[in-house]
């Protein structure tokens, strides 16, 4: 079976810079792979290319079999890719719960929609309690989990996430792999972009390392986390 | 106490003129972060287009139907919704990402190119001309002694309606959350599937609609069209921008307080202190909010943009 989603020789320009320096890998349905590496290494570049923030200088992404290059974003999610992008990016000025109507602002099918929302909130039971107040309101935590329901809303197959542990809390950071641990059991495809990557490595199946703007490394993430190399730049075992 | 009422009556009017003009700014400054400042231009274009439409269908003499008003009223919108929508789309779209100030010339080039174009014989003509009284002057009622034209009560009723529609859209509706996550933050807005440029389109329509029918209340109430390139419509435009300003822009129900508050005082002070600074109240009153709430009345921390 072919994978989900295909990344060949993935080239990013900013201006001058050359961000991503044909970056290759797949992701295969129902699997967690996980993306590591230092800040400025393109983690959240990858992930922006194939979600159509941006446009590739060069190369391909194919997902679902389709190619999805270049396209929009708003037309990518509707084939059933969605991001809880970086910064967690909520509509703050938007009630929790219009946040997540925005996520199924594609989707028409309301029996479908409210059995989801019913589902996002049994996963994160202090959303529901914050439903009607402002989302600006929301503590760091529940705004990443706030992300993540929204993301869930647009129905995906793959659901991309960009460092959901960023700034949050140890007790909340386990909280939230715990999550994501339950929505790929459920069938969602993750790609998960962390620093944080003794976590990272212990939820994913399969691990790469970005450095500055190409892999350095990719295998089964258990075999990633035995790594004297990565152990040593990137799990603070010295 | 007749002067009271008169006064307040006059200023209520006012206000829902401004403020179905301040809309405008608002909204488009709430997604695009810019002000679009034909949009003036397109209030204009809307007084003129009821005047030539009220021509068209053989309604500029007394006595016109019931059914004139409306049907005027709603193509001008359209027509105006239209123009709008092909403003944004020929001018201001390619330079989406372009330095905001290249946006600010290419909306003044807009506005001298409608003010200018609307001269030319085969438009709207060189000349300043009388509105048709497609609604009349008699009085609908009368509060303390005041007679209320039936022209003013209709403008301030069709001019709240138009503001309750709006808020309706913007608060009650998917399409208006739509619009006000993209004011938020337009990336992760199209992550969730909003096409972008599709909102941006709808808010020049509404607004333009909106502008459309503030320019033709403005000449059923006053009787009188400036011509095209007039200093009227300059100064109407900018002092709904001023109301949308001291509202707090980008902020829908900030732009309609605004005009609300600088018709009231513009009016009250004329009448009570000295007719002379008129329109000087209006930017003294936007001098005096901005110094103390820089960001507008209601533009404080958890403003809603749109």
């Amino acid at each position: 079976m072919a994978p989900l989603l295909q990344i060949k020789d993935l080239n990013v320009h900013y201006g001058g810079i050359h961000a991503l320096k044909g970056v290759t890998f797949d992701v295969d349905e129902g699997q967690i792979v996980t993306l590591i590496g230092a800040n400025g290494a393109g983690k959240t570049t990858t992930l922006r290319a194939i979600s159509g923030l941006l446009k590739p200088s060069k190369g391909s992404v194919t997902f679902a079999g389709k190619p999805i290059t270049g396209r929009p974003a708003h037309e990518i999610v509707a084939l059933g890719l969605a991001q809880a992008p970086e910064g967690r990016g909520i509509f703050a000025n938007l009630t929790v719960e219009e946040n997540l109507d925005i996520g199924a602002y594609l989707r028409h099918d309301h029996a479908g929609i409210a059995k989801d929302k019913e589902k996002a909130l049994g996963l994160f039971p202090r959303l529901k309690e914050r439903l009607r107040q402002s989302a600006g309101t929301l503590s760091g935590g529940e705004q990443q989990m706030l992300a993540i329901a929204r993301a869930l809303l647009t129905k995906p197959r793959l659901l991309l996430l960009d460092e959901p542990s960023l700034g949050l809390a140890p007790q909340v950071v386990k909280l939230i792999f715990e999550i994501v641990k339950t929505i790929a059991n459920d069938g969602t495809t993750i790609l998960l972009v962390e620093q944080n990557a003794h976590m990272a490595l212990k939820v994913a199946h399969t691990g790469h390392v970005l450095e500055v703007g190409a892999l350095a490394a990719s295998g089964p993430a258990a075999d990633l986390a035995k790594d004297d190399a990565i152990r040593k730049a990137y799990l603070g075992v010295h | 106490m007749s002067r009271l009422v008169d006064v307040f009556l006059h200023a209520l009017t006012q206000g829902s003129l401004y403020a179905l003009i301040a809309l405008g700014y608002t909204l488009v400054y709430g997604i695009l972060r810019f002000i679009n400042f034909a949009h003036s231009d397109v209030v204009m274009v809307g007084a003129w287009v009821s005047y030539t439409l009220a021509g068209v269908f053989g309604w500029a003499a007394t006595g016109s139907p019931a059914i004139a008003m409306p049907v005027v009223l709603i193509l001008t919108m359209g027509i105006c919704a239209v123009l709008g929508f092909t403003i944004e789309r020929l001018a201001y779209r390619p330079l989406r990402r372009a330095p905001r100030l290249n946006v600010l010339i290419t909306a003044i080039g807009v506005s001298l190119f409608l003010e200018h174009a609307g001269r030319l014989d085969a438009v709207f003509g060189p000349d300043p001309v009388s509105m048709p009284k497609l609604l009349s002057e008699e009085p609908l009622f009368h509060i303390a002694g005041v007679a209320v034209p039936i022209v003013d009560a209709t403008v301030v009723f069709l001019a709240i309606a138009l503001l309750l529609l709006l808020e309706w859209l913007v608060y009650r509706t998917k399409l208006g959350a739509a619009m006000r996550a993209v004011s938020f933050d337009e990336r992760t807005a199209s992550l969730m599937g909003i096409n972008v440029d599709r909102v941006v389109s709808i808010t020049f329509l509404i607004g333009s609609a909106l502008a459309a029918a503030g320019g033709m209340f403005y000449g059923l109430k006053y009787g009188q069209l400036d011509v095209t390139a007039g200093s009227v419509w300059v100064l109407l435009g900018l002092k709904a921008f001023v109301a949308a300003v001291v509202g707090g822009i980008g902020n829908i129900r900030g732009a309609v307080a605004g005009a609300f508050l600088i018709a009231f005082v513009e009016n009250f002070m004329a009448t009570y202190a000295s007719p002379a600074f008129q329109d000087a109240y209006v930017f003294a009153i936007l001098i005096i909010v901005l110094l103390v709430k820089p960001g507008g009345l209601f533009g404080s921390v958890t403003r809603e943009k749109v």
